[in-house]
C-alpha cells in the first residue's frame, strides 16, 4: 500500500522543470524566461539548475582533462608548454572538484530529498536560489584567471604554499575570491539541507525511517558546515601573505609552509568524503530497488556512514607522510587511516549481501551502481594500501596516489551521480530514459574508465611521479593507453547527454513508481512530479518501509 | 619497448606481479634492506586486497548470475543478520592488526637517523638539486643533462632521457649516510625508488632520512612534489661506489674546490670566462632563459638584446647575486662560487649576440659578495 497521494490539484498544473520553460503557478505571477530562473524559488527547479551547470563544469573540467592526455600521449612537449600544462592540472582538479562533482550532488540533493521526506520545498528556498547562484558567479571568475597575464592557477588543486603564494601568478587573488563564494554556497547549502531533514519531514518519519540518500546528505552536510570555514580560513591567510605582507605560509618571514599542509588537509580529507557519501546513499536505494529487496543492514550503514565521517577528521595527515612528521603522528595517522577500512567495508558487504537471494534485473541505473561497487572497492583498496606510511614513502605523489583517487572519484562519485541520474529521469521527466543507448553508455564509459586508470597504477609503481609534462621512456606505453581510454571516456560522454535531452523531450512514458522494486515517498508522486508536490504533507506508513 | 596490446592481458598482469621482481610494471625492490623491507609489505597488502576482492567479487558475481529476475529468482526478505554483521566488522580489524605490526616496525627503522657516518645535505632549488657533503667542504649542483632539443623532439631520445644530471651525487656502499633535507624555495621532494627514500625539502625546515645502500649502481629518480614550471626536469641521480673508489672521489673533489678557490685571486682571460660559463649556464640558467637567452616572457625575460642588463653591469650582478623577489629567479650568491658567478656573467654578456667584450673577473664577484 502505497501512501497517501498528494491533494490533487497540483496534478493539474504539473509540469517538468526540465522540459519547459513556462509552468504556470496557480498561486502568483511567474516570471518568464531568464527571470523565472534566476528568481525561481522551487527545490525542483534549482535542483535541475544544478545538475545542468555541473553537467557543463564536468565537460569543461573534462576538456582540461584531455588537453593534460593528449600532452602525455607520447613522451617529449608536444602541444602545450610545462606553464599553461600546469594550469590545465590545476583547474581539471578545482573545477572537477568543486564546480562537477559537488553542485551534481547539491543537485541531487535539491530534486530528491523534499520529496523522499514528504516535504513541499527545501527550509530555506530564497537561500537556495542564492547558494546556486553563487556557483556561475565563482567559477567564471576562476576560468577567467586563465586569460589574464601570467596565467591561472598552476599549482596543483591542492594549491601548497609558498608556490602558491610568494610564487603564484597574479592570478591567484582572483582564484582566492573565487574559492571563497564557491565555499559560501556550498555552506549555505548545506544549511539549507541539514534544516530541512531535521524540520520538515512528513508526520511519522522518524531519522531512522529516512532513506539513505537522506542520511547521508544529513552527514555530508555536516561535514561541510564543518569544514569549508577550514578552507575559508587557509585561504584567506593565502590572501594576506600575498598581498598584505604577512607570512602565514612564508619560513623567511617567520612562517611555516608545513602549516597550510595541515589546514588544508584537514578541510580536505573531509572534502573527500563529501564526495562519495551521497554517492553511498544513491547505490543504497538503487541497489535495493532493482534486486527487489530490502537494503540489508540499513542501521549498520547509517552507522557506518557516521563513523566515516567522524573518522574523516582524524586522518587528514595521511596525505603528508613524507613531509616529515614526527613518527608518534606517522603512526596515529596510519593506524586511523586503516580504521576507516572497517565502515567502508561494512557498506560493500550489506550492498553485496543485499544482492544475494534478491531478483536482480539490470537497468541502466543499476549497472552503474554495480559498476560503483566494483570499481570503489578496487579504489579502497589501492586507498588500504596507501595507508599503509612505510609503503606511502613509494606511493606518495606518483600516479598510483592518481589512479586511487580517479577510481573513488570517477567511476566512484561520478558513476553513482549518473546511476542517480538514470534511477530518478523518470520522476523528474515523466519518461524513462532510452535503454539500449543508455546501456551504450555504460559499456563505454566501464572501458573507457578502465583503460585510462588502470595503467596509472603500474605507472606509479614504476616511479612516475604525478604532475609532470613529460616523462622517461619507460613509462610511454602506460601513458598511451592512458590517453587512448580518456579520449573514448571523454567521446562516450556525449552519449550521456544525448540520452538526457532524449529523455527531457520524450520516451517511453513512465508512471509514478517507475521502477518495479523502488519503495521511497519519490514515487508517490506523479511522473513528472508536478511542480509543488506534497503541499499537505503525507502520512508515512513505516510498515511499508519493512517494520 | 612493449607491445600496446600487451596491456589487454591482464594475465600478463599477474604473472608479472607474481614474479616480483623490477619488471618496470611494478615497485622496485631496491638496494637497501629498507626498500626490500617496503617492497614486502606492498606485496603483503596487495595479496591480502587480492584475497579479499576475489572473495567479495565472488559472491558479487555469484549472485548477480544465480539470482536473475529474467530467470523467475524470487526475493529472500532477509535484512539483518547480527552474527554476520559482528563478523565482517571484526575480521577486517584483525587483518588491519595483523598488517600495522610489521608496517610499525619498518616505519620506525626508517625513522632512525642515529650513528650515521657521513651526513650530506640536499637542498631542492627551482630547478636543481644541491649536495653539500657536511665538514668536507665539497658541495655542487646538480642539474638535468638532458638536453632541451630531445624534449623538443629536435633530437633522438637517449636511453636516460629526464632522468640524466651533469653531477650525481656520488655516495659509498655499506655506510649508513644521514641526508639533511632543507630547500631554498618552494616544496620539493627528493625520490629515489631504488633507495625507497622520498623526503619533502621545505624551506625553513630541515628533514632526516638515510639511507644504506647494499649494491654498487646508478640509481634514479625525480623531484615529486609540484614545485613550478620546470617540476618534471629535475631528475635525481644517485651513483653508488665501493668505498675506496668514494674516498678518491671525494679527495678529487676538495682538491679541484681548493684549486677554483684559488682561481678566485687571479686574473682571467675572456676565452677562458666563456668557456667556463657556458656550462654554468646551460645547467643553470637555460631551463628558464633558453639555450638561445631568448627566454619566455613575461615570466622569463630575454637575456638578448636586453638594454638594461647590457647598459647596467652592477645590475646584471646584483640579479645574479640576490635573486628577484617575487619572481622565479632566485639569489645564487650561496650556490655558485665567485668563479662560476664571474663566468656566467661573462658568457651572458658576450654570447648570442651580445658581444659587450667584458671580462668579468672572480676576484671582483667575491668581493661584491663579501658585502
Amino acid at each position: 500500500m502505497a501512501p497517501k497521494l498528494p491533494p490533487q490539484h497540483s496534478l493539474q498544473h504539473s509540469s517538468t522543470a526540465v522540459a519547459d520553460g513556462q509552468a504556470p503557478d496557480a498561486h502568483h505571477e511567474t516570471p518568464k524566461g531568464v527571470m523565472r530562473w534566476l528568481l525561481t524559488t522551487n527545490h525542483k527547479e534549482i535542483g535541475s539548475l544544478y545538475l545542468i551547470f555541473s553537467l557543463i563544469m564536468f565537460f569543461i573540467g573534462g576538456i582540461f582533462a584531455l588537453v593534460v592526455r593528449a600532452e602525455l600521449f607520447q613522451p617529449g612537449l608536444q602541444l602545450v608548454e610545462p606553464e599553461f600544462f600546469n594550469q590545465m592540472t590545476t583547474m581539471h582538479g578545482l573545477i572537477m572538484v568543486f564546480a562537477a562533482v559537488m553542485p551534481a550532488f547539491t543537485g541531487l540533493a535539491n530534486w530528491m530529498i523534499p520529496l523522499q521526506i514528504g516535504a513541499p520545498d527545501m527550509a530555506l528556498p530564497r537561500l537556495n536560489n542564492f547558494s546556486f547562484w553563487l556557483l556561475p558567479v565563482a567559477f567564471t571568475l576562476l576560468l577567467s584567471t586563465l586569460l589574464m597575464p601570467g596565467g591561472g592557477p598552476n599549482f596543483g588543486w591542492t594549491f601548497y604554499a609558498p608556490l602558491s603564494t610568494t610564487y603564484a601568478p597574479p592570478s591567484t587573488t582572483f582564484f582566492i575570491l573565487a574559492l571563497h563564494i564557491a565555499g559560501i554556497s556550498s555552506i549555505l547549502g548545506a544549511i539549507n539541507i541539514v534544516a530541512t531533514i531535521l524540520n520538515m519531514r512528513a508526520p511519522g518519519m522518524r531519522m531512522m525511517d529516512m532513506p539513505l540518500f537522506v542520511w547521508t546528505w544529513l552527514i555530508t552536510a555536516f561535514l561541510l558546515i564543518a569544514v569549508m570555514p577550514v578552507l575559508a580560513g587557509v585561504i584567506t591567510m593565502m590572501l594576506m601573505d600575498i598581498n598584505f605582507g604577512t607570512s602565514f605560509f612564508d619560513a623567511a618571514g617567520g612562517g611555516d609552509p608545513v602549516l597550510f599542509q595541515h589546514l588544508f588537509w584537514f578541510f580536505g580529507h573531509p572534502e573527500v568524503y563529501i564526495m562519495i557519501l551521497p554517492a553511498f546513499g544513491i547505490v543504497s536505494a538503487i541497489i535495493p530497488t532493482f534486486a527487489r529487496k530490502r537494503l540489508f543492514g540499513y542501521a549498520s550503514m547509517v552507522y557506518a556512514t557516521g563513523a566515516i565521517a567522524l573518522l574523516s577528521f582524524l586522518v587528514w595527515a595521511h596525505h603528508m607522510f613524507v613531509v616529515g612528521l614526527p613518527l608518534a603522528a606517522e603512526l596515529f595517522f596510519m593506524y586511523t587511516t586503516m580504521l576507516i577500512a572497517v565502515p567502508t567495508g561494512v557498506k560493500v558487504f550489506n550492498w553485496i549481501t543485499t544482492l544475494f537471494r534478491g531478483s536482480i534485473s539490470f537497468e541502466p541505473p543499476m549497472l552503474f551502481a554495480l559498476a560503483f561497487v566494483v570499481l570503489f572497492t578496487i579504489g579502497g583498496f589501492s586507498g588500504l594500501m596507501l595507508a599503509i606510511a612505510p609503503a606511502d614513502f613509494q606511493y606518495h605523489d606518483t600516479y598510483f596516489v592518481v589512479a586511487h583517487f580517479h577510481y573513488v572519484l570517477v567511476p566512484g562519485a561520478i558513476f553513482a551521480i549518473m546511476a542517480g541520474v538514470y534511477y530518478w529521469l523518470p520522476k523528474w521527466t515523466g519518461h524513462y530514459p532510452h535503454e539500449r543507448l543508455a546501456q551504450c553508455h555504460f559499456w563505454c564509459s566501464i572501458v573507457g574508465v578502465n583503460l585510462t586508470f588502470f595503467p596509472m597504477h603500474f605507472a606509479g609503481l614504476a616511479g612516475m611521479p604525478r604532475r609532470i609534462p613529460d616523462y622517461a621512456l619507460q613509462f610511454a606505453d602506460f601513458n598511451l593507453v592512458s590517453s587512448i581510454g580518456a579520449f573514448f571516456f571523454g567521446a562516450s560522454q556525449l552519449i550521456f547527454v544525448l540520452v538526457v535531452v532524449l529523455c527531457v523531450r520524450g520516451g517511453k512514458k513512465a508512471p509514478a513508481k517507475a521502477w518495479e522494486g523502488a519503495e521511497d515517498l519519490e514515487w508517490s508522486v506523479p511522473s513528472p512530479a508536478p511542480l509543488h508536490t506534497f503541499e499537505t504533507p503525507p502520512v508515512f506508513h513505516r510498515a511499508q518501509h519493512g517494520e | 619497448m612493449h607491445s600496446p596490446w600487451r596491456w589487454l592481458l591482464p594475465i600478463s598482469f599477474i604473472s608479472t606481479a607474481a614474479q616480483a621482481q623490477s619488471s618496470g610494471w611494478n615497485m622496485p625492490v631496491g638496494v637497501t634492506d629498507i626498500s626490500r623491507d617496503i617492497y614486502g609489505l606492498h606485496m603483503t597488502i596487495f595479496w591480502i586486497c587480492v584475497v579479499i576482492g576475489l572473495i567479495v567479487f565472488g559472491v558479487m558475481f555469484y549472485s548477480l548470475f544465480r539470482y536473475r529476475h529474467s530467470k523467475g529468482a524470487k526475493p529472500a526478505t532477509f535484512h539483518e543478520h547480527t552474527t554476520v554483521e559482528v563478523l565482517w566488522t571484526a575480521i577486517p580489524v584483525l587483518i588491519l592488526v595483523g598488517m600495522a605490526v610489521p608496517a610499525t616496525a619498518t616505519l620506525k627503522n626508517m625513522y632512525d637517523t642515529s650513528e650515521a657516518e657521513l651526513d650530506v645535505m640536499i637542498i631542492g632549488q627551482q630547478w636543481r638539486w644541491r649536495y653539500e657533503y657536511l665538514g668536507e667542504d665539497v658541495a655542487f649542483n646538480s642539474s638535468m643533462s638532458t638536453p632541451w632539443e630531445q624534449i623538443r623532439g629536435e633530437e633522438a631520445r637517449d636511453e636516460h632521457y629526464l632522468l640524466d644530471v651533469d653531477e650525481p651525487l656520488v655516495l659509498p656502499i655499506n655506510r649508513k649516510v644521514r641526508f639533511l633535507m632543507t630547500s631554498d624555495d618552494v616544496i620539493h621532494s627528493w625520490w629515489v625508488p631504488d633507495l625507497a627514500v622520498k623526503q619533502d625539502t621545505i624551506p625553513g625546515f630541515i628533514n632526516e632520512n638515510w639511507v644504506q645502500i647494499n649494491e654498487p649502481g646508478i640509481y634514479r629518480g625525480q623531484c615529486a612534489e609540484l614545485c613550478g614550471v620546470n617540476h618534471g626536469f629535475m631528475p635525481v641521480v644517485v651513483h653508488a661506489v665501493e668505498e675506496e673508489e668514494f674516498e678518491i672521489w671525494l679527495a678529487e673533489r676538495k682538491e679541484a674546490a681548493e684549486q677554483e678557490a684559488m682561481g678566485v685571486d687571479r686574473e682571467w682571460e675572456l676565452d677562458e670566462l666563456m668557456a667556463r660559463g657556458e656550462p654554468v649556464y646551460r645547467a643553470i640558467c637555460a631551463s628558464c632563459h633558453q639555450a638561445d637567452g631568448q627566454g619566455a616572457p613575461p615570466a622569463f625575460p630575454a637575456l638578448v638584446n636586453n638594454d638594461q642588463l647590457i647598459d647596467d653591469l652592477d645590475w646584471h650582478i646584483d640579479r645574479i647575486l640576490n635573486g628577484v623577489s617575487g619572481t622565479a629567479m632566485p639569489a645564487f650568491r650561496n650556490t655558485l662560487n665567485p668563479v662560476e658567478i664571474a663566468a656566467v656573467v661573462t658568457y651572458t654578456r658576450n654570447a648570442w649576440d651580445s658581444d659587450t667584450g667584458d671580462a668579468i673577473q672572480p676576484a671582483a664577484i667575491a668581493e661584491k659578495i663579501v658585502q
